[in-house]
C-alpha cells in the first residue's frame, strides 16, 4: 500500500471543512456509460473539488492452472469521483458518479441500496449502454430518473419515443441536461428530489 | 429514425445465487484487497458515514491513524478519508473500526433510503438545491 506519509497529505481547504454541527449525509448516485458526463455533472453541482475514491480488487486468473502455486492474479483499480453539496447546518448530500458496469458496484457496499435515488446519464448516440443499468436499478428498487445528456451530434428523439425504446414506466422523469452547466445539473437532481418527493405521497396516501 | 429498443430481462435470464452456478461454467472470482479475511469484524461504515474525532492521536496511534484523526478534526465522510488518505474505501473502514473500538473517533450514521424518515428531509433537499 503506498501510503503517503502524513506530513504530506493534503487535507480539506478550512473552506472545505463541513461545520461540526453536521449531523448526518444522504447520498444520490449519477450513472452512466463510459465518458457520458458523469465526472462533469458530479464538478458542476459539487461545492469542493470533486475527489475520488479507488477501490482496488484482484481478478484470480479463470481456468488457468496454479499448479506450482504460480499466481495468476491481476489487479485492476476501480475509481469513482464525488462531490458535496451542504444543504443545511446539519444535513450534507454526496454526489457519487460511477460507471454503468454493474459488475463494479459490490466494491462500494450499500452504495445503491441506500442512496436516496440515482440519475441515470444517456448519450442518445449510444443508448445501448444504458440498458444493463436501468434493468438493475428497477430490480433492486432504487428511485431514478433519466437524463438526456445534449451532445450537439446526437440523435435528437422525442421524449415519448425514448420512453418507449427504454420501456421506462410512465411515471419516470425523462429530463434534458447540460451537465456541464451547474444550473441544469442542479435541475436534474431537482428533479430525481420531486420524483422521490410523490413516491413518499403516495406511499403514505389512505389508498 | 428510431432509437434501439431496450429488452428487459427475464427472470430466468438474471444472474443465479452464488452456489447455484451452472456446472462446468467458472464463475469470475474477484476479491477486494484488504487484510480482513472476513466483513463480520469491520463496522458497519457506509461511504458517507461522517466520522468525527475524538481526541488528538495518542503516542501509540500508528502514522495512518494519527493522518486519520488530524483530517477529521471537522466532520469528513469515509470516501472524502479515502480521497485525502489515497487509500482504498476498504483499507479505512478496517482503520476507521479501529479507531472506532478505541474510541478516538465517533461516527454519525448516513441517511439511507430505508430509513426516510419524512417528507421533511426531501424538502430540506430541494430547499438546498435551490439555492445553488
Ligand atoms: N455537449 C456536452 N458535452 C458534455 C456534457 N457533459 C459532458 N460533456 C463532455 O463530455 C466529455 C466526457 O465527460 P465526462 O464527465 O468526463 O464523462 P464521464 O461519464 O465521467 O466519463 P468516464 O468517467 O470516462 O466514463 C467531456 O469532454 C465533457 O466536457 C453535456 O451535457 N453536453
Ligand atoms: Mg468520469
Amino acid at each position: 500500500m503506498d501510503f503517503k506519509s502524513s506530513d504530506t497529505i493534503t487535507g480539506p481547504r478550512t473552506e472545505d471543512h463541513l461545520p461540526s454541527t453536521a449531523q448526518a449525509a444522504a447520498k444520490i448516485v449519477i450513472v452512466g456509460g463510459f465518458g457520458v458526463g458523469k465526472t462533469t455533472m458530479v464538478g458542476s453541482v459539487s461545492e469542493i473539488r470533486p475527489l475520488t475514491t479507488e477501490e482496488t480488487m484482484t481478478q484470480a486468473g479463470v481456468g488457468v492452472d496454479d499448479n506450482y502455486g504460480s499466481d495468476t492474479k491481476t489487479a485492476t483499480t476501480v475509481a469513482m469521483d464525488f462531490g458535496r453539496i451542504s444543504i443545511t447546518e446539519q444535513l450534507v448530500l454526496y454526489l457519487f458518479g460511477t460507471p454503468g458496469q454493474e459488475r463494479f458496484w459490490f466494491l462500494w457496499n450499500g452504495l445503491f441500496e441506500g442512496a436516496l435515488g440515482a440519475v441515470v446519464l444517456i448519450d442518445t448516440r449510444r443508448l445501448e449502454v444504458s440498458f444493463d443499468v436501468i434493468g438493475r436499478l428497477e430490480e433492486r428498487g432504487v428511485p431514478f430518473v433519466i437524463a438526456v445528456n445534449s451532445f450537439p451530434d446526437a440523435p435528437r428523439y422525442p421524449i415519448e419515443d425514448l420512453r418507449s425504446a427504454l420501456d421506462l414506466a410512465p411515471e419516470i422523469p425523462i429530463v434534458e441536461c447540460d451537465a456541464r452547466r451547474r444550473a441544469s445539473s442542479r435541475d436534474t437532481l431537482m428533479a430525481l428530489m420531486r420524483f422521490l418527493y410523490s413516491l413518499e405521497m403516495t406511499k403514505t396516501s389512505p389508498v | 429514425m428510431t432509437p434501439p429498443q431496450r429488452r428487459r430481462r427475464h427472470p430466468t435470464e438474471l444472474p443465479q445465487p452464488a452456489g447455484k452456478q451452472a456446472e462446468g461454467k467458472i464463475p469470475e472470482r474477484l476479491y477486494v484487497l484488504t487484510g480482513a479475511a472476513e466483513d463480520g469484524d469491520r463496522a458497519e461504515l457506509d461511504l458517507v458515514t461522517l466520522i468525527v474525532a475524538r481526541t488528538d492521536a495518542p503516542q501509540s496511534a500508528t502514522p495512518e491513524q494519527a493522518a486519520l484523526l488530524r483530517l477529521c478534526i471537522a466532520p469528513l465522510s469515509v470516501a472524502e478519508l479515502s480521497a485525502y488518505l489515497n487509500l482504498p474505501y476498504s483499507v479505512v473502514t478496517v482503520l476507521l473500526t479501529e479507531l472506532l473500538a478505541a474510541e478516538l473517533v465517533q461516527a454519525r450514521a448516513p441517511i439511507v433510503r430505508q430509513a426516510l424518515p419524512d417528507r421533511s428531509l426531501l424538502e430540506a433537499v430541494m430547499h438546498g438545491l435551490q439555492k445553488l
